[in-house]
């Protein structure tokens, strides 16, 4: 049957030349989608002004009513005042804040599919700061580190009056990017969204409030149980979670956060409800209290007690811990349950049609990003010596996320820079009261149209046969939720 | 119809897929609400054979690969892979009876694929499997892409993450013997100069190869390739020939593909299964089915007066079985409105 032969070969096309432009024409329609971008009509110049017109003309329909209108209560009724004013400024700051960034960031519109090509070509135009921050990635990691290690000797050397509030400052810091590392594993490396994670912050610290409370036990005993409940709750979590994809992902852990956080609230019996808990006991130097009195650590050293000492002490606690943190994750990412979690990301049909079990991956991936999470808060408990339901609260899951997504997910040391701005930065504009949200705002946007995948965006592959090359950001799928 | 005819007429001698086959579909039926994607599909894929599934676009060709690797759970039938010496019937319906998914013995193991879970079927059954539209990780190297195919050898070897966060000698072993596996592969799939690239940054005729490479590194028994050569150039297609006769020859694995270039078929299939609208039409050497009326039908379509011909047969059929019908099941559907 010569005729099915036919089907599908190139014999019609076997004249000299006649087989490359075959080859081309399907290596073609392989390739990107057979479109051309539309040529330019309007001059660049005349296409941002349209733009920002545009953008105006949105901005006038809505703030038309937000803040051109004011109704104020007033005897016999509502009273209507217009503010034409106020109307007209912010129109006309939306129309060249947008005209300033089509002209500095964006340039001519880009579009493109999210087919593995269409990553392969976005990938050609190279991202050369990330780069340059990856190849020295692991100078800058050692840097930081022998930093954080100096950081407490060197305030309380050269600030012996602000000692407390800079090394309180430096441990808040430490937190947040043991929070980050933590979260980045589910997030950055198994990509699924959690917009619930202060959940097992919390959990870690009531762990350890409740067992100070109940059974007396120290810091250093409950920090290991602290984490192995909160990975308990992360399996929790995870069972319904399993079969989520995408925004429902992100809507029920964000439920979970919740919930954990209404019953704290409401439980009062056990947790103190609202009123929190009291008097959790500082951590230990292997049994010697950081206090006044001739028994205690600074006593026996013999130096004058100073609480700035304390402060120092929690500080590299929480170093040590953050740094065990970023260890492990590393360690695992070249590990088979660490390349699984990136492989799930990136296409979870697939892992299951190379035997991964992907349930048991996804709630490793909770397990152990909860645990450390639970970790920080155990610390979270002993630093403040009083824990509420209000410190974890939304807010806090956002600000972890935010620092994830802002340092590069998956991205270590983005999260340690995304850290230190971001909580620094807070902390640094305190004076300006309500202005700093709005900076912090401005801040954000800034950067997301800057660098829409994070500061550190590149990939650092896990498994390197002859040349390590960081892979670009346009080819990494960045998983559920996102 | 002439297709049955002369499948009937064929000599008694049974074929070699039939003797010793790896995996034997039976019965299988795939619904997805009211259309039958297959129909009561039976047909058996020989241990060591290429064998093809071919049909026009919409037969339910990859609904069938979907049932045997686990991604869709069949409606009805029975999907059976062997492991070692050909087992008897008489230990598959034992098995069957059970109600477990698989039984070893010292001969080999049996396994009911319709009773696994899709990851257990790459790890346990060892059926591997590629995609039509190309699946890879594609913000991982080649080579990751071909270490996270290892997952459970090294899982294993790595004392499920303990050993590997220790670095243990036992893990930096297997570590080791996962990348050694991974460079053969990539040597037969001309891939190692790009160990280190992004599997997206890849040629689509490269993707292809390092598909394949990925599923052969799970170590299967049975490849199972929807379409590897759809996109490729006509020398690209020649040379994945080559590979799976390497693949066939040096490892003894049975390869099972879905594929629409005739080429590729009539020249390395030993065994060709033929489907239309989800039922099997001809199933038989690539000579056999090449000849075949009713494929060569399916295919390229039949003069008018054969499709009148065969309506009217089938209309006649039809009114013949539901007046038998009527007959039969007229008083007790009577019986059933009255009380």
């Amino acid at each position: 049957m010569a005729d099915i032969d036919k089907v599908g070969s190139a014999e019609e096309h076997q004249a000299p030349g006649a087989l490359v432009e075959w080859e081309q024409r399907v290596a073609g329609y392989q390739g990107e989608p057979p479109f051309v971008q539309e040529p330019e009509r309007d001059s660049a110049i005349v296409a941002a002004l349209k733009d920002a017109a545009i953008a105006a003309g949105i901005a006038a329909a809505l703030f038309l009513f937000f803040i051109g209108f004011r109704t104020d209560i007033d005897f016999g009724g509502l009273e209507l005042t217009t503010r034409w004013q106020a109307f007209a400024i912010s129109v006309i700051a939306v129309f060249f804040g947008r005209l300033l960034f089509r002209v500095l960031f964006w340039g001519p519109r880009q579009r493109g599919g999210r087919s593995l090509a269409a990553r392969a070509m976005a990938s050609r135009a190279g991202t050369p700061l990330s780069e340059r921050f990856s190849r020295h990635s692991g100078l800058f990691g050692s840097f930081a580190l022998a930093a954080a290690v100096l950081y407490p000797v060197i305030i309380l050397l050269a600030f012996p009056l602000k000692d407390k509030q800079f090394i309180d400052l430096g441990i808040l810091v430490l937190t947040y990017i043991m929070l980050g590392w933590g979260l980045n594993i589910v997030v950055g490396l198994a990509g699924l969204l959690d917009l619930g994670y202060v959940a097992f912050y919390a959990v870690g610290a009531y762990s350890f409030a409740l067992f100070a409370q109940y059974f007396e036990v120290g810091f250093w005993f409950a920090l290991p149980v602290a984490g192995l409940l909160a990975a308990f709750w992360g399996i929790i979590l995870g069972f319904p979670v399993l079969r989520l994809r995408g925004d429902y992902l992100a809507i029920v852990t964000l439920a979970f956060g919740e919930i954990i956080r209404v019953v704290l609230l409401n439980w009062y019996t056990f947790t103190g409800g609202p009123d929190g808990i009291s008097g959790i006991p500082d951590p230990t130097f292997f049994g010697l209290e950081f206090a006044r009195g001739d028994d205690n650590l600074p006593g026996l050293l013999g130096i004058k007690y100073d609480s700035a000492y304390k402060q120092a002490y929690f500080f590299y606690i929480i170093l040590a811990l953050a740094m065990v943190t970023n260890f492990v994750t590393m360690r695992l990412r070249r590990l088979p349950l660490g390349r699984a979690w990136e492989a799930l990301r990136e296409d979870e049909i697939a892992c299951r049609s190379l035997g991964i079990n992907t349930v048991n991956t996804k709630l490793t991936a909770f397990a152990i990003g909860a645990m450390f999470g639970g970790f920080a808060g155990s610390f979270f408990a002993t630093r403040q010596g009083f824990i509420s339901p209000e410190s974890f609260t939304f807010i806090e899951s956002a600000l972890i996320l935010a620092i994830v997504v802002l340092g590069g997910l998956g991205s270590q040391v983005g999260v340690v820079i995304a850290s230190i701005v971001m909580i620094g930065g807070f902390e640094l504009f305190r004076d300006l009261a309500e202005y700093r949200m709005l900076i912090f705002g401005l801040l954000m946007v800034i950067i997301m149209v800057w660098r829409p995948r994070g500061l550190i965006a590149t990939r650092d592959p896990s498994a390197v046969l002859k040349e390590r090359k960081s892979i670009s950001a346009d080819m990494v799928a960045q998983g559920e939720g996102h | 119809m002439a297709a049955e005819t002369l499948t009937a007429a064929e000599p008694a001698a049974p074929h070699g897929w039939d003797l010793d086959p790896v995996l034997t579909v039976e019965h299988l039926t795939m619904r997805f609400g009211g259309l039958v994607a297959v129909d009561d599909l039976s047909f058996n894929v020989g241990r060591g054979d290429i064998t093809a599934l071919i049909g026009p676009n919409g037969a339910g060709k990859t609904t069938v690969f979907n049932c045997v690797t686990g991604f869709y759970k069949p409606t009805e039938g029975r999907i059976i892979m062997r492991h070692g010496k050909s087992a008897s019937e008489d230990a598959i319906r034992r098995l069957t009876e059970t109600g477990e998914p698989w039984s070893e013995s010292e001969d080999g193991a049996i396994f009911l694929l319709e009773r696994m879970p899709d990851f257990r079927i790459c790890k346990d059954a060892r059926v591997a499997r590629t995609f039509q539209n190309i699946r890879l990780f594609g913000g991982m190297t080649v080579l990751e892409n071909l270490l996270v195919a290892q997952h459970n050898v090294l899982m294993a070897a790595s004392n499920f993450t303990i050993g590997g966060i220790l670095n243990l000698p036992g893990f930096r072993a297997a570590r080791q013997a996962a990348i050694d596996k991974a460079v053969y592969w990539l040597e037969h799939t001309r891939l190692l100069e790009r160990a280190d690239v992004p599997a997206a940054g890849l040629p689509y005729g490269a993707q292809r190869r390092l598909e394949i490479a990925r599923a052969m590194c799970t170590e299967p028994h049975l490849l199972c390739l929807d379409e590897p050569a759809a996109g490729l150039n006509p020398r690209e297609t020649s040379e994945l020939n080559e590979l799976l006769e390497y693949i066939r020859g040096e490892h003894g694995t049975s390869v099972l593909l879905i594929e629409h270039d005739m080429g590729v078929v009539m020249e390395i299939s030993d065994h060709v299964v033929v489907l239309d609208y989800g039922e099997k039409i001809s199933d038989g050497s690539a000579e056999h089915v090449r000849n075949d009326p009713s494929v060569i039908a399916a295919y390229l379509g039949v003069e008018d007066e054969e499709v009148e011909a065969a309506e009217a047969a089938a209309r006649a059929a039809a009114s013949a079985a539901a007046a038998k019908g009527r007959a039969e099941n007229g008083p007790a559907e009577n019986g059933k409105d009255t009380p």
